[in-house]
């Protein structure tokens, strides 16, 4: 057997079926020479060697003797070691494997070098036989990493065979072992800080990052961890895995039962969408309605985000994954939150008492606004306002109240009805029940919104009305062609009438203010009560609860970078690092991953939304799907 | 070789730095802060309980006392987990890069990790700090677009904030390595 590797190696080429064993021991001088003391006096013509990383799994730390196998990034000149290669194996089958790897995941593997695992005192020549192999499998730089059976004690070398392109550069490297756990690193994903312009985007990840390399790496070696010890394949490795692959019962079977169930509803999906999409709804009147009402754009966003999530297409990257995930735990937890309210309301029979309450609590809102009223058309905070227009004023909002009062009481009968049917549509998610809710407060205080609207073109009117008129008192006009304020003689007839008019709007002003701000801050109280029912669902809708659940118990998936421990250091032995995965911040998490929501929400700044305030312009608190076609 | 001295911070406390040489390319610095004193936290308890007896006797409501108790214990127990700072540490590898990690008096640990191809350079840098001018040791990161710029300032010692004395010894140590680093990159 010692023949049989003494032979080949002398040859220089591996022999194609000779099987590489290791030889029978013999007393040799210590094979691996103690590396170069620190900081020894070097030849003054010798330039300092580059430290070598050598990426070490660290679930092969207590593995058998044998070959190291990995990728070699000589940018940063750091060797990846995947796995060891035990013997007995025959290298060309080794080779066929690593060729495999690289066809399934375009990743250059190679061989390393030799590991060294000491059980007895005996096996010293175990180390000049690894040597030898250094001839069958040429590599720059061959790496020799040995361990004491027990002990933390580790001493590596890196020795280069070819002349260095430079003369004065050392033939061996010092090397810096850096432990990493394969298991968490193939799982992770990276996150990186910065977001990398379009044109950097497109560059393959290795190039970019020593780290992000390592990473890379492994997650593309994945075909190499598919054999653990107990088949029996030509090559015997040593990986994270080869105790045992890894397998849930549950994730195969959801993965079989997925097909079929995602096929059947996304053709029920598609079934619902083009029932929406009909011609019926386009018509006019309804068409209006339906852009108008917040539970339509809630249900279009929902039958969206399911369309998403049970398309038979499979996810292309990571983050198509992640947010098909965050949806399905999105609408789950929505549609449970929803089942929870609908049981808690129909337990203690609460929607007969709810409906006898709402009419009573709708005619208490028309008397506080009938008091209201009347109010201002007395001397409201000792304001003396101009009779005439205060009474008509008073009296048409009057009436108008009156004819809404009316309206609410011949719906009375049908209220309890329609609340069940609204209690129904909880079942469909909380965010649902929470849209109909803001609905049916839009229409149960749909009189202030007219009040308002009449009062506010009211002001508005009467707003232009003084501006033009300020200016014919000054003796200009507006010049719509050059967008400017130009001087202009007038008539004195014109300027007559015009200070009269100017005069009158000056002391109507008031009354019409007054009556301006209060149905203002009623239309606005409205809106705020509106805003923060719409603010709730946008949470339930955006937060993404699937990443959150993952970074709270998994959190190595999710890495926003790494960290490194010095582990126990002799003098004149290696360095020894451990690699640990730093976990993306709970904030980052919500910012990469945040849902887009269906957009209602205020877009207004608060220096645009004063100043419509004050000329008297409409305020439309959101902007809905509808608005932004138009 | 590991040995430890102590120094001042900006406000006159005691800080104390440890230094470990693992190897000429990998050196830790430690600083670690004055801990939390009794006399601070007794006389915060106090004001709070003061404060709440004060509201009490005006309401005569019981949920005060004990509304206060909550915001005391919360109140400590989320200084110590997110705001008082124990230890500070600067690993620094050579061709692998500088690690920064803080240490709070909960245990929680947060570290960020500097990659050395983004090094360019770590400086010690003066600041106007409220009415005081200060030194500070900070690492520049370089620009992926331009070479000679500089995309970020990260400053290191951040809570402990010590003096110019402290810094030194620390700058002087990264710089032999940073200078190592250089000189190995730039040859083939």
């Amino acid at each position: 057997m010692g023949l049989v590797s003494r032979g080949a190696a002398a040859a220089g080429v591996g022999a194609a079926s000779a099987v590489v064993r290791p030889g029978p021991p013999h007393a040799v001088p210590h094979p691996i020479p103690t590396p170069p003391p620190e900081g020894a006096a070097l030849g003054s013509s010798r330039v300092p060697g580059m430290v070598l990383k050598a990426f070490f799994p660290t679930c092969c730390a207590s593995a058998d003797s044998g070959l190291l196998v990995g990728r070699w990034v000589p940018e940063q000149s750091s060797a990846v070691v995947l796995a060891v290669v035990h013997f007995p194996f025959i290298p060309l089958q080794v080779k066929e494997l690593l060729a495999q790897v690289h066809q399934a995941g375009r990743v250059g593997l190679a061989v390393l070098g030799t590991w060294c695992h000491r059980r007895q005192e005996a096996e010293e020549s175990l180390g000049h036989f690894l040597e030898g192999l250094g001839t069958i499998f040429s590599h720059e730089p061959w790496l020799q990493l040995c361990r004491e059976q027990g002990s933390k004690l580790w001493s590596c070398k890196a020795t280069r065979r070819q002349v260095p392109p430079c003369p004065g550069t050392p033939y061996e490297d010092q090397v810096m072992l850096v432990f990493y756990d394969q298991r968490k690193v193939l799982l992770s994903q990276l996150h990186p800080p910065a977001a990398l312009p379009d044109c950097l985007a497109g560059d393959a990840a290795p190039s970019a990052g020593g780290l992000a390399a390592v990473f890379d790496t492994v997650a593309r070696s994945e075909a190499l961890f598919r054999s653990d010890r107990f088949d029996d394949g030509p090559v015997r490795l040593s990986h994270w895995q080869s105790d045992g692959v890894e397998a849930s019962i549950l994730a195969e079977l959801a993965k079989r039962a997925s097909g079929p169930v995602c096929v059947l509803l996304a053709c029920l999906l598609s079934l619902v969408s083009a029932a929406s999409a009909c011609r019926l709804f386009k018509l006019w009147p309804l068409s209006f309605v339906w852009s108008k009402l917040s539970v339509c754009e809630q249900l279009r966003h929902r039958l969206e985000q399911l369309t998403l999530v049970f398309s038979t297409q499979k996810a292309e990257n990571p983050t198509q994954l992640m947010r098909k995930a965050n949806v399905l735990v999105s609408v789950l937890l929505d549609v449970a939150l929803g089942l929870a309210l609908l049981s808690w309301l129909r337990g203690k029979d609460r929607i007969g008492p709810l409906a006898e309450a709402l009419v009573p609590v709708a005619d208490h809102v028309a008397e506080e606004l009938q008091h209201l009223l009347q109010w201002l058309m007395g001397a409201p905070a000792g304001l003396k306002m101009n009779r005439a227009l205060d009474q008509v004023l008073g009296r048409f909002f009057l009436y108008h109240l009156h004819l809404w009062i009316s309206y609410i009481h011949l719906m009375s009968p049908f209220i309890e009805r329609i609340l069940w049917h609204v209690g129904l549509s909880a079942c469909l998610g909380l965010t649902v029940a929470l849209s109909i809710l803001s609905d049916i407060i839009a229409l149960l205080t749909f009189h202030i919104y007219c009040f308002y609207v009449y009062g506010a073109r009211l002001y508005c009117l009467k707003i232009c009305g003084l501006s033009s008129l300020w200016r014919l008192f000054r003796g200009k006009k507006w010049n719509v062609l050059r967008q400017r304020v130009d001087s202009c003689s007038y008539d004195l007839d014109q300027l007559f009438i015009g200070t009269l008019l100017f005069t009158i709007l000056v002391f109507l002003l008031p009354t019409t203010a007054l009556y301006y701000l209060v149905f203002t801050l009623l239309r606005l109280l409205v809106v705020a009560v509106q805003g923060l029912m719409h603010l709730l669902v946008d949470l339930i809708n955006s937060l993404p609860l699937y990443s959150l659940g993952l970074r709270l118990c998994r959190p190595y998936r999710l890495a926003a970078g790494v960290k490194f421990r010095v582990l126990e250091h002799e003098a004149g032995r290696p360095l020894r690092l451990l690699m640990q995965i730093n976990p993306l911040p709970y904030g980052r998490v919500v910012h990469t991953y945040r849902l887009p929501s269906c957009g209602c929400h205020p877009t207004h700044p608060w220096g645009s939304l004063c100043r419509k305030l004050f000329f008297g312009e409409l305020i439309y608190p959101w902007r809905q799907r509808g608005d932004k076609q138009a | 070789m590991e040995d430890e001295r102590s120094f001042s911070d900006i406000c006159g406390g005691r800080l104390a730095l440890q230094r470990r040489y693992y190897s000429p390319s990998c050196r830790e610095f430690c600083l670690s802060c004055p801990r939390l004193s009794l006399r601070s936290l007794t006389a915060v308890t106090c004001t709070v309980w003061l404060a709440a007896y004060g509201l009490f006797t005006l309401c005569e409501n019981s949920m005060i006392l004990s509304a206060a108790i909550f915001i005391t214990l919360l109140g400590l127990l989320g200084y110590l987990h997110f705001v008082k700072i124990d230890q500070e540490t600067l690993l620094i590898i050579d061709s692998l890069g500088i690690q920064m990690t803080s240490s709070y008096a909960s245990g929680k640990e947060s570290t960020t990790f500097i990659e050395m191809g983004k090094v360019k350079d770590v400086v010690i840098n003066e600041a106007i700090y409220m009415q005081k001018v200060i030194y500070y040791l900070c690492i520049l990161l370089k620009d992926p677009m331009e070479p000679h710029g500089i995309s970020q300032v990260v400053p290191v010692f951040q809570s402990a904030k010590p003096r110019l004395d402290c810094l030194i010894e620390v700058y002087r140590s990264c710089q032999e390595i940073l200078a190592h680093q250089k000189a190995t990159s730039a040859s083939p």
